[in-house]
């Protein structure tokens, strides 16, 4: 084979990629602009040709989505803030502080990764029934406030920190979590990030735990506001994709701004430690 | 001594989330699981009743969940290795010096993993639309006639998995891109003054050095696909005739719909039973090859 010829079907092959992988959410775009029912037509068009925001205005005015959108940040993101304090103590503590059964201790959490979630989903339900948490926000976020992968995360980078600097400190008498909150989180803000963002991504797209523990409207996030809608097959297409974008977008756009620190914190939870 | 309460008081939080909202949840689904736990003891504990091992007993006689379980292994068994194939290609293609735009396309390849499940499978349902979907629509430029994809018992399941290989195949993607640029230059160099062709040159010195990335890649996603149920959920409800119905939404219906939680949570032992068999024999088969 030329080089010219090497060349232009690796390329080629590439951008076939991308438009099969990219198609999907640029015609979600699309269709969201227009008017109700005109996509609906053969051949599918691919372009609104009078372009509206009304399947947007109809979800926030008749469907909720507003209060969706508001459910959404709100649980995605306490889950983030509470569990990075969590996590970042925890990674820390393994990490650069000792004390007996360290290892056998993190290796037993490791093991824990190999239950699916799902198994605990059912007494979990129960414990919060009887607790009164159903259908609440705290019922979604507890249990996300501590993660065994987050805390490998911390473990992995803080891992690399110079003991120099925690003894020197210790040393001039400065009590551990002093060392913890001056010294050592500033040195981790680039985990800090990648942790961030991971566990934002996760909540926010997060589906089975919280179809479970939220049962009224009220409480709904945005995958649930809408495979609610699409099960009840009463909204026309435009408007279910226009409330796609609408869960969509606001992931898409913090992992755009923010990619290098995503992929990242995806190799470095693949790298076994 | 001080230094070890100061890391205790620092694991407190983290291990108190854990123990309470998981560990303990899982010790209670096996005891659950030998319950008869359902609507009436839901309304009243004086009716639970311990079974043993019935509800494991009477899932071995239940068609419904041996067709449940079917149905997951047919989505792994055909789901994995395209997902793993579609990866790897698109690694390999990002790798070569001869692609441009790299961080362009890694991005671009990459944008279905951090989309939400949910809505994509909401998009996902119109694009195979009978009627007015584009995946007709293109099969029709080809002369071929439309495929009712979500409507056929045949089709339904082939359709969730070209979902499910579109949105997650970015993601092995990138650990495998990590995984070829760790390999040396020099090899390649070699293989390449010994006149191997570039097949040759991927078949022993990629794949092999590759190895235990894809092993690692391929255990990750055979747990992760074993786990289907979002996008049954919303693209097939279960259907048609059941036929996408997977072990997990079968235990979302047998313990959320009917509340039988003492079933349900059989269920999902028997799924994580199955999903730790797998993947260990997966580790075991890989470790006899590599001796």
């Amino acid at each position: 084979m030329s080089p010219r010829l090497a060349k232009a079907l690796v390329n080629g092959l590439l951008l076939g990629g991308a438009a099969v992988a990219l198609f999907p959410l640029l015609w979600m775009l699309a269709v969201s602009f227009m008017p109700a029912g005109t996509s609906n037509a053969l051949p599918p068009p691919l372009w609104p040709a009078h372009p509206v925001l009304d399947n947007y205005r109809q979800l926030f005015e008749h469907a909720g989505m507003g209060r969706y959108l508001l459910n959404s940040l709100l649980i995605s993101g306490a889950i983030t803030l509470l569990s990075l304090a969590c996590n970042l103590l925890a990674g820390y503590a393994f990490a650069k502080l000792r004390f007996a059964g360290r290892e056998r201790l993190f290796r037993a959490l490791l093991a824990l990764l190999v239950v699916p979630a799902q198994v605990a989903m059912l007494p979990l339900f129960l414990l919060f029934k009887y607790a009164g948490l159903v259908d609440s926000y705290a019922g979604v976020v507890l249990p996300g406030m501590a993660s065994v992968l987050g805390i490998f995360l911390v473990r992995q980078y803080a891992r690399g920190l110079p003991d120099e600097l925690l003894e020197a400190a210790r040393i001039d008498g400065a009590s551990e979590l002093h060392i913890f909150l001056r010294i050592v989180l500033p040195l981790l803000r680039p985990v800090v990030a990648t942790l961030a963002i991971l566990t934002f991504l996760t909540a926010w797209n997060d589906f089975m735990w919280p179809l479970i523990e939220l049962t009224g409207q009220g409480h709904y996030t945005l995958p649930l506001g809408l495979a609610s809608l699409a099960r009840e097959h009463t909204e026309g297409t435009e408007q279910m994709m226009a409330g796609s974008v609408l869960t969509v977008l606001p992931v898409l756009v913090l992992f755009l701004s923010m990619q290098r620190y995503y992929l990242e914190g995806l190799l470095l939870g693949s790298v076994k430690g | 001594m001080k230094a070890s309460r100061a890391a205790w008081l620092f694991l407190a939080p983290a291990l108190l989330v854990l123990a309470v909202f998981f560990l303990l949840p899982v010790l209670g689904a096996l005891a659950l699981s030998f319950t008869d736990y359902d609507l009436y003891a839901l309304a009243d504990l004086h009716n639970l009743r311990f079974v043993a091992l019935g509800n494991y007993w009477m899932l071995l006689h239940r068609p419904q969940f041996w067709a449940a379980l079917g149905h997951t292994f047919y989505f792994v068994a055909v789901g994995v290795p395209l997902s793993l194939a579609a990866s790897l290609g698109a690694a390999l293609l990002l790798h070569s010096p001869l692609a441009r735009c790299k961080a362009l396309f890694r991005t671009a390849l990459f944008a279905p993993v951090v989309t939400t499940a949910v809505a994509m499978a909401v998009v996902w349902r119109y694009l195979f639309n009978t009627k007015y979907g584009w995946a007709n629509h293109l099969l029709g430029l080809l002369g071929i006639h439309p495929v009712d994809w979500l409507g056929d018992p045949h089709w339904a399941m082939p359709t969730i998995i070209l979902f499910a290989v579109w949105k997650n195949f970015g993601y092995n993607m990138i650990i495998l891109l990590a995984g070829l640029q760790a390999i040396p230059a020099e090899l390649y160099e070699a293989a390449r003054i010994d006149g191997a062709s570039a097949w040759r040159q991927f078949r022993h010195v990629s794949l092999p050095l590759l190895g235990p990335t894809l092993l690692m890649v391929a255990i990750l996603t055979v747990s992760g696909y074993f786990q289907l149920f979002a996008e049954p959920y919303v693209m097939t409800e279960g259907g048609p005739l059941r036929s996408t119905t997977s072990v997990l939404y079968l235990m979302y219906e047998d313990g959320f719909q009917w509340w039988n939680l003492g079933t349900a949570t059989a269920e999902a032992f028997v799924l994580f039973l199955v999903m730790f068999a797998v993947t260990a024999a997966m580790l075991r088969l890989s470790r006899k090859e590599a001796a």
